[in-house]
C-alpha cells in the first residue's frame, strides 16, 4: 500500500491510527483539479459539504433578513417585493440547495461506503456529475437572483408562477437541474447498498443509517423525476404557454399542487429519513449500548419511504380537494406517525440506562428528539381536517415545517457533522464550543419557533409582510430567536474552523463507534481501509474500550497483540 | 492499490468481480429507467386529467395527427428496438461484425423515425397547429403569406392581451364561448368557403374586416385567432395530411391544448431519441474499435434497455394521441 515517498513523518502528540501527515485520501493527489474532477466519494462528500454550507450561509441570511424585516409591523428593511423575494430565496435555498442533498449528498457521501467497507460507490462517475450538477443548479439560482429574484415561494404555486413577472424559469431551471443532481446520489447509494456490502454484511447487520439512506435513496429515485416534469411544465407554461395549468385554457392549477407535493412530501422525507438514521447512530454510540428495537427502526424507516408517497393530498385540504379525498389523506397522514413514533420510543429505550455521555453530537441528537417530537406531534394537529382549516397557511404551518426541517434535520445534520468530523478530517475540536453551539442553537431555534405556533392560532397567516400590531411581541421574540440560532451557528462554524488549526489529532475512533467507519484510520487512506474490514454487529461497542493514552477507543484484543 | 493481478482492463477498482460490476451496472440502469418512466408518468397524468376534464377537444383534434405517418413510425421503432437487441446478442455472441451492423441499421431507424417525426412538425407548423400560445390554425392553401400572416397575428395577438389587461388569449375564449351556439353554421360556412377556391383570398382579406364583428360585450375586439373562417371560435379545419378526415364538427373550445400535449409528449420522447442517438453512435465508434465481447458488453447491454424504454413509451403515445375514437 505505501510507497516511500508518500509515507511521511507524523505530527507530534499523535495517536494511532491519525494519518494526519502521512498518506490518507487528503494528500493523496495535489492541486485544483485533483479535487474538482475526483471519483473519491470522500472528496466528493467535502465538496458537497463545502458547497452546501456556503448555501446554507446564503439561505440563513435571507431568513435573518425575513425576521429583522418582521420585528416590527410595516416596512422596516426593505418593501414588500423585496421582502417575498427574501423568503422565497430562504426557502428555495433551504430546500434545494441545503437541506436535500445536506445529509445524503455531503455527509452520506463521506460515510457510505466506509459504512459498508466499500472502496467507493457503485458508480463514482455519476456521483461527481452529481456534485458538478449540483453547482449548475446553484449556477441557476444565483442568475434568477441576478436577473430581478422570484417571489413566489419556493413551491412555485401556478397560477402566480406562470404570470408573475418576476425571473421564474431561471430557478425552476436550477431545481430541475438539482433534480438530477439528487436523483444520481440516490440512484448510487441503492446500488452500492444492493451490490458492495460486504459477503457478511447482511441487510440486517447494517448500521441503521444505511438503511434511513437506502430509503432516502428510494424516494429521491421514486419521486424526483415527478418534479422533474412539473418543473418542465411549468416552464413551458411560462416560455410556450402550454396551458396544462391555466384555468383559463381549461387547465388545473390544483394540478400543479398534486404535481408539485407528490414530489414535495415525500421529499421532506428526504430531508428528515437520513437525519433520524444519523439520530440512530449518536444514540447508541453515546449512550454505550446497543441500539434498542434495531429491526423496528429499520423496517420504520422504510414504512416511512412508502407512506411519505401516499399522503401529499394533506397539502391540499383548502384548495378545492373533494371531501371524500380530505379525509382519505387526512387518514393517511396519520399513519405516517406510527413508524415516526416506533423511532422516538426505540431511541427512548436505548437512552434507558445507558451510559450517557454529554459530547456535543449527543446534545445535538437529544435536541433532536425534543424537537422532532414537538413537529411530529404538531404534524398532527395539521392532518386533522377540522384544525387544518384553521391553521393553514399560518404561522402554525411555518413552526412544524421548521421543527421538523430545522429542529430534526439541521439538527442532526449538525451533530453527524461533529460526530465524524474527526473521521472526516482528522482532528477533534473543542468540546466546549462545541456544546455552547448546540446550547445556543437550542434556545434560540425555540425562541424563534415555538411562539410561532402561538402567533399561527391566532390567525397571523404566513409569508405576509406587515401584521396588526397585537402580533407585534410574538415577533420580536422570534426575530431575537432568530439572532440567538445564528449565534449559535457561528458558534458551530467558528468550534469547527478553529479545530482545523489547532484541534487535537483525533484517533481513529474517538467515540467508541463500532460501525466500520471507526475500524479505519482518521482520515482514512485513498482506498478506505487497509486491507478487509471485518464487519460485525455494529451496535456492539464491548469489543473497545478507552485508552487515555490515545484519547481514544481501541479494540480489546488489538491491545493485546500489542 | 493493485490493479495488476488478474483484473481485466474494463473492472474498475472499487468492484471485486465482473459479475458484480455488471450486475450493479444493470441495476443503476433499471432505476435510471424507472426514473424515466416517473418523469413521463408525470406526463401522462397531466394528459389523462385533462382528457378526462375535456374529452371533446381529443376526439376533435386527434384527426390533425397524420395516422399513417405515426404507424409507419411506430413500425419504424419497433424494428429498431429489434436490431437493437440483435446487437446485444451479437456482442455476446462475440459476432464483431455483426454488432455495428446491428447498430448502424438502429441509427437508420432513429433516423428515420426523426425523419418523419420532422415531416409531421414541419406540416403542424405549416397549419399553425401549434401549442396553445402560438395556436393559430390556417389552411394550407396560402403558403407564401405563412410568415407575414404568422407576424402579423402575433403582433395582433400581444395587443390583445395588452388591451386586456389580463389572461393573454382569455378574451379569445369568452368570444369562442358566446358563439358555440352558432358556430355551427360559420363552420359549414367556412368549410365551403375553405373547399372552393377563394380560400386564399379570404385568407387574405379577413384578419383585418371579420374580427371587429363579434358583438360579445367584452374586449374581444382583437380577437385573433381568427383564421381564414369567418369566426374566430368555428373555424373547421379539413384534415389534409392524410386526406380523409372524418369528421370536421366544430371546433371545441380550447383545442389548441390538445397541441400543447402533443408537442410535449411528442417533444419529450424525441428529445430521448435523440439523446439516444448520441449514445448508439458512442458505441458504434467503440465497438469499431473492438471494445465489446462475450466477456464485456454492459453498454451495449444498457443502451439496449435505454433504446427499448423509448420505443416503449412511442408505443403508449401513439394510441394515445393519434388513435382515439
Amino acid at each position: 500500500m505505501s510507497t516511500p515517498e508518500t509515507k511521511r513523518g507524523g505530527l507530534p502528540h499523535q495517536p494511532p491510527g491519525n494519518t494526519l501527515g502521512k498518506e490518507n485520501y487528503l494528500n493523496a493527489s495535489r492541486g485544483f483539479l485533483s479535487w474538482a474532477l475526483t471519483l473519491d466519494h470522500k472528496r466528493i462528500g467535502l465538496m458537497y459539504l463545502v458547497s452546501i454550507l456556503t448555501a446554507f450561509l446564503g439561505g440563513g441570511l435571507a431568513a435573518l433578513y425575513v425576521r429583522t424585516e418582521l420585528i416590527a409591523p410595516g416596512q422596516t428593511l426593505g418593501d414588500a417585493d423585496m421582502y417575498n423575494q427574501a423568503f422565497t430565496l430562504h426557502g428555495a435555498i433551504m430546500v434545494f440547495l441545503f437541506i436535500i442533498p445536506g445529509i445524503p449528498a455531503a455527509l452520506g457521501n463521506f460515510v457510505l461506503p466506509l459504512l459498508l467497507g466499500a472502496k467507493d460507490v457503485a458508480f463514482p462517475r455519476l456521483n461527481l456529475a452529481s456534485y458538478w450538477l449540483w453547482v449548475c443548479g446553484a449556477i441557476f439560482a444565483v442568475i434568477s437572483l441576478a436577473t430581478g429574484g422570484v417571489d413566489t415561494g419556493w413551491t412555485f404555486y401556478t397560477p402566480y408562477s406562470s404570470s408573475t413577472t418576476t425571473s421564474v424559469i431561471p430557478i425552476v431551471t436550477g431545481v430541475f437541474i438539482l433534480g438530477f443532481s439528487s436523483i444520481f446520489t440516490g440512484l448510487n447509494f441503492i446500488v452500492t447498498t444492493h451490490k458492495l456490502r460486504p459477503k457478511n454484511m447482511g441487510w440486517f447487520n447494517m448500521p441503521l443509517v444505511m438503511w434511513a439512506l437506502y430509503s432516502t435513496a428510494i424516494i429521491q429515485v421514486l419521486a424526483t423525476p415527478v418534479l422533474a416534469i412539473t418543473l418542465l411544465l411549468l416552464i413551458a407554461e411560462r416560455a410556450m404557454g402550454i396551458g396544462i395549468f391555466d384555468p383559463a385554457l381549461g387547465g388545473d392549477a390544483v394540478l400543479f399542487q398534486h404535481f408539485f407535493w407528490f414530489y414535495s412530501h415525500p421529499a421532506v422525507y428526504i430531508m428528515i429519513l437520513p437525519a433520524m438514521g444519523i439520530i440512530s447512530e449518536l444514540i447508541a454510540v453515546f449512550s454505550r449500548k446497543h441500539i434498542f428495537g434495531y429491526t423496528f427502526i429499520a423496517y420504520s424507516s422504510v414504512a416511512i419511504a412508502i407512506f411519505g408517497f401516499i399522503v401529499w393530498g394533506h397539502h391540499m385540504f383548502t384548495s378545492g380537494q373533494s371531501d371524500l379525498l380530505n379525509m382519505i389523506f387526512a387518514a393517511l397522514t396519520f399513519s405516517v406517525s406510527i413508524p415516526s413514533a416506533i423511532k422516538i420510543w426505540n431511541w427512548l429505550a436505548t437512552l434507558y440506562k445507558g451510559s450517557i455521555s454529554w459530547d456535543t453530537p449527543m446534545l445535538y441528537a437529544l435536541s433532536f428528539i425534543i424537537l422532532f417530537t414537538i413537529g411530529g406531534l404538531t404534524g398532527l394537529f395539521l392532518g386533522m381536517l377540522a384544525v387544518d382549516v384553521f391553521l393553514h397557511d399560518t404561522y402554525f404551518v411555518v413552526a412544524h415545517f421548521h421543527y421538523v426541517m430545522f429542529g430534526g434535520t439541521v439538527i442532526a445534520f449538525l451533530g453527524g457533522l461533529f460526530y465524524w468530523w474527526p473521521k472526516m478530517t482528522g482532528r477533534m475540536y473543542s468540546e466546549t464550543s462545541g456544546r455552547l453551539s448546540a446550547a445556543l442553537i437550542f434556545i434560540g431555534f425555540n425562541l424563534t419557533f415555538f411562539i410561532q405556533f402561538i402567533l399561527g392560532s391566532q390567525g397571523m397567516p404566513r409569508r405576509y409582510f406587515d401584521y396588526l400590531p397585537r402580533y407585534e411581541f410574538y415577533h420580536q421574540v422570534s426575530t431575537i430567536g432568530a439572532y440567538i440560532t445564528a449565534l449559535g451557528f457561528m458558534v458551530a462554524a467558528y468550534s469547527l474552523a478553529m479545530s482545523l488549526v489547532r484541534g487535537k489529532l483525533a484517533p481513529a475512533n474517538p467515540w467508541g463507534g463500532n460501525s466500520l467507519e471507526w475500524h479505519t484510520t482518521s482520515p482514512p487512506p485513498l482506498h478506505n481501509f487497509e486491507g478487509e474490514p471485518r464487519s460485525d454487529d455494529p451496535y456492539d461497542y464491548g469489543d473497545w474500550k478507552w485508552d487515555d493514552s490515545v484519547e481514544g477507543f481501541v479494540r480489546k484484543d488489538a491491545e493485546a497483540t500489542a | 492499490m493493485s490493479h495488476d493481478h488478474d483484473h481485466p482492463s474494463y473492472l474498475q477498482h472499487h468492484f471485486d468481480t465482473p459479475e458484480q460490476q455488471f450486475t450493479s451496472s444493470k441495476l443503476g440502469m433499471w432505476l435510471f429507467l424507472a426514473t424515466e418512466v416517473l418523469m413521463f408518468g408525470g406526463l401522462f397524468c397531466a394528459y389523462s386529467v385533462y382528457r378526462g376534464n375535456h374529452p371533446e377537444i381529443f376526439m376533435y383534434a386527434h384527426q390533425f395527427l397524420d395516422t399513417k405517418l405515426g404507424a409507419i413510425n411506430t413500425v419504424v421503432l419497433l424494428c429498431s428496438s429489434l436490431t437493437m437487441a440483435w446487437a446485444v446478442r451479437a456482442a455476446q455472441l462475440g459476432q464483431k461484425r455483426l454488432l455495428p451492423f446491428m447498430l448502424i441499421l438502429t441509427l437508420a431507424g432513429a433516423f428515420g423515425f426523426m425523419g418523419i417525426k420532422y415531416i409531421e412538425y414541419s406540416s403542424k407548423f405549416d397549419h399553425g397547429l401549434l401549442w396553445a400560445r402560438a395556436y393559430e390554425p390556417h389552411e394550407e392553401g396560402h403558403h407564401g403569406d405563412d410568415h407575414g400572416d404568422g407576424h402579423e397575428a402575433g403582433a395582433a395577438d400581444h395587443g390583445a392581451a395588452h388591451d386586456g389587461g389580463d389572461d393573454h388569449g382569455d378574451a379569445d375564449h369568452n368570444g369562442a364561448a358566446d358563439h358555440n351556439g352558432a358556430s355551427d353554421h360559420n363552420g359549414d360556412a367556412a368549410h365551403e368557403a375553405a373547399a372552393g377556391d377563394h380560400g386564399g383570398e379570404q385568407a387574405e382579406a379577413l384578419p383585418d374586416g371579420v374580427l371587429e364583428i363579434l358583438p360579445s360585450g367584452l374586449k374581444v375586439e382583437k380577437s385573433t385567432i381568427a383564421p381564414p373562417g369567418s369566426a374566430p371560435s368555428g373555424t373547421v379545419l379539413t384534415v389534409s395530411d392524410d386526406g380523409h378526415g372524418e369528421h370536421h364538427g366544430p371546433e371545441p373550445e380550447k383545442t389548441k391544448v390538445f397541441f400543447s400535449i402533443y408537442f410535449l409528449m411528442t417533444g419529450l420522447h424525441g428529445i430521448h431519441v435523440l439523446g439516444g442517438i448520441v449514445v448508439i453512435f458512442w458505441l458504434l465508434f467503440k465497438s469499431l474499435g473492438g471494445a465489446f465481447g462475450p466477456e464485456y458488453y454492459t453498454p451495449v447491454d444498457l443502451v439496449g434497455l435505454y433504446w427499448h424504454l423509448v420505443d416503449l413509451i412511442w408505443i403508449f403515445l401513439f394510441p394515445l394521441l393519434y388513435l382515439i375514437h
